[in-house]
């Protein structure tokens, strides 16, 4: 029996209780992206003089679950012009990607309980941006493979599209991030974070790397003004078109936590992380000043989820052209002036 | 292609420094939809709260039952003549009574009425009128043929048609 207990605890404490944070991380991400779906069908119906669901559960809030069970009973349906294989490959691709990105995210500075000492991320790897930027790029694939296998003319398009957004975005949000970088010198999130201490936060210090990095998140996330992919008017549904049941609840449960992990890497990258501006010099016990410093990255993240519903619900949906204008004309060049705007900084100030 | 000079179009430029820059515009943008969030909603809560309609809704046609418990109708036909969608069907039959001539069976189906309010502009006697009543839901498609015993309604609950009806006929 000792011996069970043993190998039970050994599995459990495996690199500081690893598979626990995987377990609460998986968890916080499914909730968050179901009640998402709530709060954008409330906030669209505030911002348009409605309700919005209110019928199932107190005030709609077991909306979401009664969305998700409708799905799961929908039937699954596959076109006959299909690729089948890579039909089926696509919403895979595109939850793992938004799950896995969130491995290298910090949710708060470490604490030590009982001699075990926790990170408040799953994995505090050296590259983690780098990490964050190599599996965005392969979520275009999710949704570039999803159009083309359907063997649908709107699905194509669609997948056509995003591959262009996402790839002329993803380069204006690398250079964005470039200058955070020359910053805090490090690929790592958690050092990333903790060089933005006090009001040193690269929001404030490079506010149009910020902006460059904001619109360049909208667009990676397929967002409302850069919504093309998805354009319900031109394109039926665009790359989902042809999903239903269980593989949509995917692809829909992946934008959903697409926008997490934007508001995530903005916080992370941008307004500080955990980082509460001057919490040290309150004098407060430790264990307090974690956890609000922990519940600081969440509203801070809440707030960065509501601005992109908020969002969504007051501009409209960009041109083609326009889009491409604005990302090579407008937000690469941007980018790229940022890059020597911080350098310039870190010359005279020597930051 | 001779001949062909049409001066090429000028674009008006309409838009000002400030509207390129774009950034104000989506905060005004923004700030339009945050109030519109905070203002009262036009929602009614239907099967608890319910839309009472003025005088002038077209709801389901009735016919207008007198204080003494009979119709005002004479079965003249003219609502069944007139009705674009063929839903009326009246068969008169005569009587003792002041006016001679009543609609033995009056039925009206109501998966062909449209609510035009036609048999109640042409009725002589204001016998038929439309009502407030727009909760019409059927499990079959007997149940939607509405007989006189659907039909009649005590003309006091129909006052507020009668006088939008007298005001504006």
């Amino acid at each position: 029996m000792d011996a069970i207990w043993n190998f039970l605890w050994a599995i459990i404490s495996f690199y500081n209780f690893l598979l626990i944070r995987i377990v609460i991380v998986l968890v916080l991400m499914f909730l968050t992206a179901a009640y998402l779906v709530y709060f954008e069908r409330k906030i669209s119906a505030w911002a348009q003089n409605r309700l919005g669901p209110n019928r199932v559960g107190w005030y709609g809030l077991l909306q979401s679950f009664a969305d998700v069970f409708k799905l799961l009973f929908k039937e699954d349906i596959v076109p006959d012009n299909a690729n089948k294989k890579i039909h089926a490959l696509a919403p895979i691709i595109a939850l793992f990607v938004a799950f896995s990105t969130y491995a290298v995210i910090p949710v708060g500075p470490g604490i030590t309980i009982a001699g075990y000492e926790i990170p408040m991320v799953i994995a505090d790897i050296n590259i983690g941006i780098l990490y964050v930027l190599a599996l965005t790029s392969v979520g275009v694939y999710a949704i570039t493979f999803a159009g083309w296998s359907s063997g649908s003319k709107y699905s194509l398009l669609g997948g056509i599209r995003s591959s262009a957004q996402m790839i002329s975005y993803e380069i204006s949000m690398g250079f964005s991030i470039g200058g955070v970088i020359l910053l805090s010198e490090s690929l790592r999130p958690m050092a990333i974070v903790e060089s933005q201490s006090g009001l040193m936060w690269n929001a404030f210090i490079q506010p149009i790397g910020f902006i460059t990095f904001l619109v360049s998140a909208f667009a990676e996330t397929n967002r409302l003004p850069f919504d093309l992919p998805e354009a319900e008017p031109e394109l039926v549904g665009g790359y989902h078109t042809e999903y239903s049941s269980m593989k949509f609840a995917a692809f829909f449960l992946a934008e959903y936590a697409n926008m997490l992990i934007a508001s995530t890497l903005i916080v992370t990258l941008y307004l500080g992380g955990w980082q509460i501006p001057y919490i040290e010099t309150l004098g407060l016990p430790s264990g307090l000043v974690v956890a609000l410093q922990v519940a600081g990255f969440f509203i801070k993240v809440g707030v960065l989820l509501f601005f992109f519903i908020w969002v969504r619900w007051s501009i409209p949906r960009f041109r083609y052209d326009q889009l491409m204008n604005l990302g090579w004309k407008v937000m690469f060049p941007l980018s790229l002036f940022n890059i020597i705007w911080v350098a310039v900084l870190i010359m005279i100030f020597k930051l | 292609m001779s001949g062909n000079n049409i001066p090429p179009k000028k674009r008006i430029k309409d838009l000002t420094l400030m509207e390129k820059i774009y950034i104000p515009e989506i905060v005004k943008g923004l700030s339009l939809t945050l109030r519109t969030m905070f203002k009262p909603k036009f929602t009614m809560e239907y099967p608890e709260v319910k839309y009472i309609p003025e005088g002038s809704y077209r709801g389901r046609p009735v016919l207008v039952e007198e204080n003494n418990g009979e119709e005002r109708c004479v079965a003249c036909g003219l609502c069944s003549r007139v009705c674009p969608a063929l839903a009326i069907e009246v068969q008169a039959a005569e009587t003792d009574r002041e006016k001679e001539r009543y609609p033995e069976k009056f039925e009206i189906n109501m998966l062909r009425c449209i609510f035009c309010g036609f048999c109640e502009e042409v009725c002589p006697e204001e016998a038929i009128v439309m009502s407030k009543d727009y909760e019409l839901a059927f499990s079959n498609r007997e149940d939607a043929i509405y007989g006189k015993d659907k039909l009649l309604v005590p003309v006091n609950q129909l006052q507020d048609r009668i006088d939008f009806l007298r005001s504006y006929k």
